[in-house]
């Protein structure tokens, strides 16, 4: 079997003292969406900070395209087809929406024209053709999420990595956005999304791994995941599992 | 003008009779210098910003003790005059035209800092010309004997004075509202916000107390240095090394990085000649900004 | 090429000023402006466009003045040579600056500092090395011939300053519109975003560097050939630092024509200070500060800022508009 498309085998990194990463391994193949969730303070952001080029793990290996891409830097990463998004979102605050995506677009695309056209492309993918000439920082959280996603595009990914990209979002705009990260996984992109809310998770993703204390405790469809007890003792505390009374124990 | 040693003077200049004294004296001055640095210090600590106006204010701290002076105060007596008249100057400062005017953005507060240092030491060019002058106090030269050295007693004052000011600061810290404040907004400040602490209250009363530091600096130094309008940049220039060698926002850091200086500065002026000790001091703060930024004690870099 | 029609407009009217007007006062008021212009371009590209703001610009400027001075006085090199290699040294000072200090990660207030203590070591170096003249400075001989890059007319001098502006609006120009201006700007709004979106955001930073020690290094050679005397306080004192970098933020920091606007306001105010005050030394500065702090408070974006969101708000235009060819 070929290796999928990324591949994290055993990273750690350690804050100080603080062991926020220990050896957790994923993996996610094209045209999959992949979610990566488990209660906060996990560690789920400091791992995507490891595979975007942000922290280098102090153990563990990525590898990215049959490569290894352990402690590259973030604009190489990039270079190489890895998109992130953020979980604080960071719009280029004093530019206008289009002159955001363009710097995405820009990776690729080396003359004005052809870069503007990309822009006008995802815009109208992504839902935000109207706004294009908008300074970023008058944007709607909704808005705002969606430029993230533009930005990331832009850089026409193979690997997009997703960090809560529905947070702070209300359930209509939830609904209007997961249809376009579906689209985005039939066009062949690999997709790790960070979530925390279920419903996304379990109607978007194929894969889900669970990652508590800093270590992954669970992988499979979501359906597996969410009966696991293993995987609900985490989100509600020891024993909850028996308490919920053997129901969801297999 | 460098004048380098012959050989039979390098033994002469590492005699113990030669060496120690440096070394005292070093510590002596670098205590002051560390005094310098500890407003500075305190100022990024909280407010997160280098406060460019800091020489300036040491320069207009020099002008005021020396003209205490000149209406029969003695500097020592200055200080309890012009610590608090400064800090209340840093705390309007920060108040009045720093704070509102940066828009809380960090680039503008360089720039407005920066501004304030232009303002300050060019009125005192223009008022004052470039003329050097000093003070004539009457213990000026006066030193006492240790047996293998004799230490000038105003740097003597000095040395005492910047601990007692150092524990001063530490009790204030320690066990006062407004002290605790200020660490809680040092640490934390959309927390102490949120808790209800005035955030820019806190700003200009930690600008007021890095200030007031360099108040009483200048008039420990007046009796055994000279003022002119650029006399605050040369030891603003050893306080930055200081503070980015100790750690930017850290108190001990400052207070052993001056003795540090003070010493390093002493025994190379002893071997190098001094315009030479003066580019030493700027090279070793470019390397440390390179290499280490976080200091020896720092927290951020 | 609609879009380089301001900056051919303004630099005919510009040329055309000799031509009408022949006091010398103001002929010299205006070359001097316009070498201000020119070195505050340099730092416009580095802090305008790019955010990173030098307080130690004087390293550029004196190395240009220097350089283009101790090459003719002391090894006879010919002047228009000289001018080059001063330009192509503040260049080289600007990548070994860039180097050191983009590649150790240092921003904001660091970057700032650090600045300031490379200028200040060239200062004092300067001010005791030998072949600066040390405190003496450097003297360049009068020779009043073309070849020497010295001219009898005050308007040649004057031509040759504008032709140099020209050439930085244009830089300026095209960097706005190239993909290393997007990449500028983004590392100036958000270098973690920018990293994330594939900049490399120190070899970005470090070209940028490079080109702003160019940029200013020549205002530092023209102001050798001018002067024709160069010591270790104008070459890389504060003030330098101070005007260039208060051009750009009066007249407007990442705009093309801020540094031209703000670099007339600028030397209008010191001329005006010194009608009222005389020849004390030192009033002129308090004004600039004055001025750099009010600007601050309450004209961040400079006139040119200042003027578009006005038009803005009369027009009601959106607020980018997009350049095609």
């Amino acid at each position: 079997m070929a290796e999928p498309l990324l591949l994290v085998g055993r990273v750690s990194h350690r804050f100080g003292g603080l062991l926020a990463v220990n050896a957790a391994s994923l993996f996610a193949s094209e045209s999959r969406i992949t979610a990566l969730i488990g209660p906060n303070g996990a560690g789920k952001t400091t791992l995507f900070a490891i595979i975007s080029g942000f922290l280098k793990p102090s153990e563990g290996k990525v590898r990215y395209a049959g490569e290894d891409i352990t402690g590259e830097p973030p604009y190489r990463l990039a270079r190489r087809g890895i998109a992130r998004t953020f979980q604080i979102v960071q719009p280029f605050a004093g530019l206008s929406v289009r002159e955001n995506i363009l710097v995405g677009a820009h990776l690729r695309q080396r003359s004005r024209e052809a870069a503007l056209a990309v822009v006008e492309r995802v815009a109208s993918e992504v839902g935000l053709t109207g706004v294009l000439d908008r300074p970023a920082d008058t944007l709607t959280v909704a808005a705002r999420k969606r430029l993230e996603l533009a930005r990331a595009l832009a850089t026409e990914p193979k690997l997009l990595l997703l960090d809560e990209v529905l947070a702070g979002l209300n359930p209509s705009e939830i609904r209007d956005i997961v249809p376009v990260i579906r689209g985005l996984c039939t066009r062949g992109i690999a997709i790790v999304m960070i979530e925390h809310v279920m419903q996304a998770v379990m109607s978007l993703a194929e894969h889900v791994f669970v990652l508590a204390e800093g270590s992954i405790i669970a992988e499979g469809t979501p359906a597996q995941v969410a009966a696991d007890p293993v995987v609900v003792e985490a989100y509600l505390g020891h024993g909850a599992a028996a308490r919920l009374g053997g129901a969801h124990a297999h | 003008m460098c004048h380098p040693p012959l050989p039979a003077s390098i033994l002469v200049v590492l005699s113990p009779a030669i060496i120690i004294p440096a070394i005292l004296n070093g510590l002596l001055t670098g205590a002051v210098y560390a005094l310098v640095a500890l407003g500075l210090t305190l100022v990024y600590g909280v407010l997160h910003i280098i406060n460019f106006a800091h020489g300036a204010l040491l320069t207009a701290a020099m002008f005021a003790a020396f003209f205490a002076y000149q209406f029969g105060i003695d500097p020592y007596v200055a200080i309890f005059l012009l610590a608090p008249a400064f800090f209340a100057f840093g705390y309007a400062l920060q108040r009045v035209v720093i704070g509102p005017a940066a828009h809380g953005d960090d680039r503008n507060m360089l720039l407005i800092t920066l501004g304030i240092a232009v303002i300050i030491e060019n009125a005192l060019l223009y008022t004052f010309r470039a003329d050097t002058r000093t003070i004539d106090v009457p213990y000026a030269f006066k030193s006492i004997d240790f047996g293998f050295t004799f230490l000038a007693v105003p740097r003597l004052v000095g040395f005492a004075a910047v601990f007692a000011v150092a524990l001063v600061l530490w009790l204030i810290m320690t066990f006062t509202d407004t002290g605790k404040a200020i660490r809680a907004v040092a640490k934390e400040k959309l927390g102490a916000e949120l808790a209800g602490i005035d955030v820019a209250h806190i700003y200009a009363v930690t600008f007021g107390l890095g200030t007031a530091c360099v108040a009483i600096a200048a008039c420990l130094l007046i009796p055994t240095y000279y003022v002119n309008p650029s006399a605050g940049n040369a030891f603003v220039l050893v306080a930055f090394t200081i503070v980015v060698l100790g750690g930017m926002g850290s108190v001990p850091g400052a207070l052993i990085g001056g003795l540090v200086i003070g010493v390093v500065e002493s025994l190379s002026s002893l071997f190098l000649g001094d315009s030479l000790g003066q580019v030493g001091i700027f090279l070793i703060f470019i390397v440390v900004l390179l290499v280490r930024p976080s200091g020896l004690f720092g927290a951020r870099a | 090429m609609k879009a380089f029609a301001p900056i051919v407009l303004v630099v005919a009217l510009f040329a055309a000023v000799p031509l009408v007007v022949h006091s010398n006062v103001i002929l010299n008021f205006l070359v001097v402006a316009l070498m201000i212009a020119l070195a505050g371009q340099g730092w416009n590209v580095l802090g305008g466009y790019g955010g990173q703001y030098s307080f130690g610009h004087a390293a550029f400027f004196g190395t240009g003045a220097y350089v283009t001075a101790i090459l003719q006085v002391r090894y006879g090199v010919n002047a228009w040579v000289g001018f080059a290699t001063g330009i192509a040294a503040g260049a080289l000072v600007g990548a070994v600056i860039g180097a050191l200090t983009f590649r150790s990660g240092l921003r904001g207030s660091y970057f700032a500092l650090v600045t300031l203590a490379f200028a200040e070591v060239l200062r004092i170096s300067a001010s005791v090395a030998p072949i600066t003249g040390a405190g003496v400075g450097t003297l360049i001989k009068l020779d009043l011939r073309a070849q020497a890059f010295q001219f009898q007319s005050r308007a040649t001098f004057y031509w040759i300053s504008l032709a140099l502006v020209a050439l930085s609006l244009l830089i300026a120009k095209l960097i706005e519109r190239s993909r290393f201006g997007v990449w500028l700007v983004a590392v100036r709004e958000n270098e973690d975003a920018a990293q994330a979106l594939g900049v490399d955001v120190a070899t970005v930073k470090s070209a940028a560097m490079v080109i702003s020690g160019a940029i200013t290094a020549a205002a530092g050679c023209f102001y050798a050939q001018y002067f024709l005397f160069v010591d270790s306080g104008i070459a890389y004192g504060t003030w330098i630092s101070i005007e260039v970098l208060l051009t750009p933020i009066i007249g407007g920091v990442g705009t093309v024509f801020g540094p031209l606007f703000g670099a007339m306001v600028v030397k209008a105010l010191g001329e005006g200070a010194q009608l009222v005050t005389g020849d004390a030394p030192g009033l002129d500065l308090v004004v600039y500060g004055a001025v750099l702090i009010l600007v601050i408070a309450f004209m961040p974006r400079g006139l040119i800022g200042g003027l578009a969101q006005a038009r803005q708000r009369l027009m009601r235009r959106p607020a980018v508009e997009v350049h095609h060819g």
